[in-house]
């Protein structure tokens, strides 16, 4: 019989829903473990760093690095995974695009640190003491990861072969990447795994009247009609300028689109693309009552780039 | 410094008008800054911000985007789409730290070759008191270590 696969995921800057989603595959995950060995997953097997170090370089056949870049320590664990893997998945928007963590990039690294230690209303620190990286202490020297100017994306920092989208990746999804790597039928590399090559509004069944719109609500100003398309409602939705492959999930439970999938293949910028879409729907011809509508927007660039501002055109905020 | 610092320009003009406008100020011999790189493109509506935001990256210091006046565009609603992107574009700009006036519109019509070479002087000027872009400096150091 063939060895059995091994793979491994990884816990980067994210909030872990990625290893989550993992676990949603229900009891697929136990073909999951039938066909593979998890070699490495620290939220679910007690394997140590020092264990990934003592492996073979490529030992581990395909690595899920979820999560984005934020300090030396992520970028260390890229590089180590990547060393020891012959396949490096970046896996959810985080390790693809930067993810939610990636919004720090509305603000510089001295910013951060002071809202945190100083300014934000639970701290007192009248010392005004910042994280070091060493810390002399009578016994040795105790070490923290170096907190980074801005976050990156997984590609910034190692060779990533797949790209694999969402906040966190649809279960059934994942599924069908894991299927494709069993019976080794992966795309060529660079490619992107578990979506669609279509936008998200080719998925989402609501009815669309090419309606433009006067103005713009936030999702608690208004009771969306179920069946309608929600940008036509005046709910700022991603659906058009974002792939699919989620299966609509956020306009199917009434919720817009907020483009965790990332944008289509060829588009340079997603919250760009956006802006061409937004465009079209909104109903003024002169620049007036355009702003107008276009002022309700409550987080213009916030919203654009609400998963992927590292791997955006723009990235972070200039001083 | 500062004396030598030459703005790099990018002009997206439509090709049925502000092209056109372009034209007749060459061939009407009038003088403007040599600092303008003109493309042309089919109509302002065709300028994807994203044009826009990868000229700035990639070394402009400002950009120009030139269509038909309201009601003129060749495919009649063009020029308002680029308006309504533009509007975005200057706002996004604006919370990146990135001043906005780097980008402008204009609707310079195909017998508007004496505006033309005003709008590109004017604009030239705005750009070389705004200095060289950050946008295009951090851009570069983007993505290396710490
Ligand atoms: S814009 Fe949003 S709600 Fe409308 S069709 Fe597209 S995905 Fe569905
Ligand atoms: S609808 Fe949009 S935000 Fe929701 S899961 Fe799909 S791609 Fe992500
Ligand atoms: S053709 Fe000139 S703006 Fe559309």
């Amino acid at each position: 019989m063939a060895e059995k696969l091994k793979i491994a995921s990884y816990w980067a800057a994210d909030c872990g829903g990625c290893d989550v989603a993992i676990l949603d595959t229900h009891e697929k995950f136990l073909d999951i473990v039938q066909a593979a060995d998890i070699v490495f997953m620290p939220i679910a097997v007690d394997i140590k760093e020092k264990d990934v170090e003592a492996f073979p370089d490529g030992y581990i056949d395909v690595c899920f690095f979820h999560g984005a870049i934020r300090n030396s320590e992520n970028e260390h664990m890229a590089k180590l995974l990547r060393r020891k893997s012959k396949v490096m998945v970046a896996f959810g928007s985080c390790a693809m695009m930067g993810g939610i963590p990636g919004l720090a990039n509305f603000k510089d690294r001295e910013g951060i640190l002071s809202r945190v230690y100083f300014e934000s209303p639970s701290t007192d620190n009248p010392d005004k003491v910042l994280p070091q990286t060493e810390t002399q202490v009578r016994e040795g020297v105790l070490t923290l990861p170096a907190f980074y100017e801005e976050v990156k994306t997984l590609a910034d920092v190692v060779d990533v072969d797949y790209f694999m989208p969402g906040c966190p990746p649809a279960s059934h999804q994942i599924w069908n990447v894991f299927q494709a790597i069993v019976a080794g039928n992966l795309p060529p590399k660079g490619s992107i795994v578990g979506a669609s090559t279509k936008s998200v509004c080719e998925e989402c069944p609501r009815i669309k009247e090419n309606k433009a719109i006067k103005r713009f609500y936030r999702v608690h100003e208004i009771i969306p009609d179920p069946e309608r398309c929600l940008l036509e409602q005046g709910i700022p939705c991603m659906g058009p300028a974002t792939r699919g492959g989620c299966g609509a999930a956020c306009p199917v439970a009434n919720q817009p689109c907020r483009g965790c999938y990332g944008p289509l293949d060829g588009v340079v910028d997603h919250g760009a693309k956006y802006i061409s879409a937004l465009a079209s729907v909104i109903d003024a011809n002169t620049p007036e009552e355009a702003a107008k509508i276009l002022d309700q927007i409550a987080d213009p660039a916030g919203m654009l780039y609400w998963f992927g501002l590292p791997a955006s055109l723009l990235r972070r905020v200039r001083k | 410094m500062e004396q030598s610092f030459e703005p790099k320009i990018i002009g997206f003009l439509c090709n049925w008008c502000s092209y056109a406008g372009a034209d007749l100020a060459g061939v009407s011999r009038l003088q403007y800054p040599p600092n303008i790189r003109i493309i042309r493109v089919m109509c302002s509506g065709r300028v994807d911000p994203s044009f826009v935001l990868k000229a700035l990256k990639e070394g402009a210091d400002g950009v120009l985007i030139a269509g038909c006046h309201p009601g003129d565009c060749h495919y009649e609603s063009g020029n308002y789409k680029a308006m309504r992107r533009y509007l975005y574009l200057k706002k996004l700009l604006k919370e990146f730290g990135v001043e906005d006036e780097r980008v402008r519109l204009e609707w310079i019509s195909a017998a508007e070759g004496a505006r033309f070479a005003q709008v590109v002087t004017e604009f030239t000027e705005t750009i070389r008191r705004l200095g060289p872009s950050k946008f295009k400096e951090k851009a570069a150091s983007a993505g290396k270590g710490a």
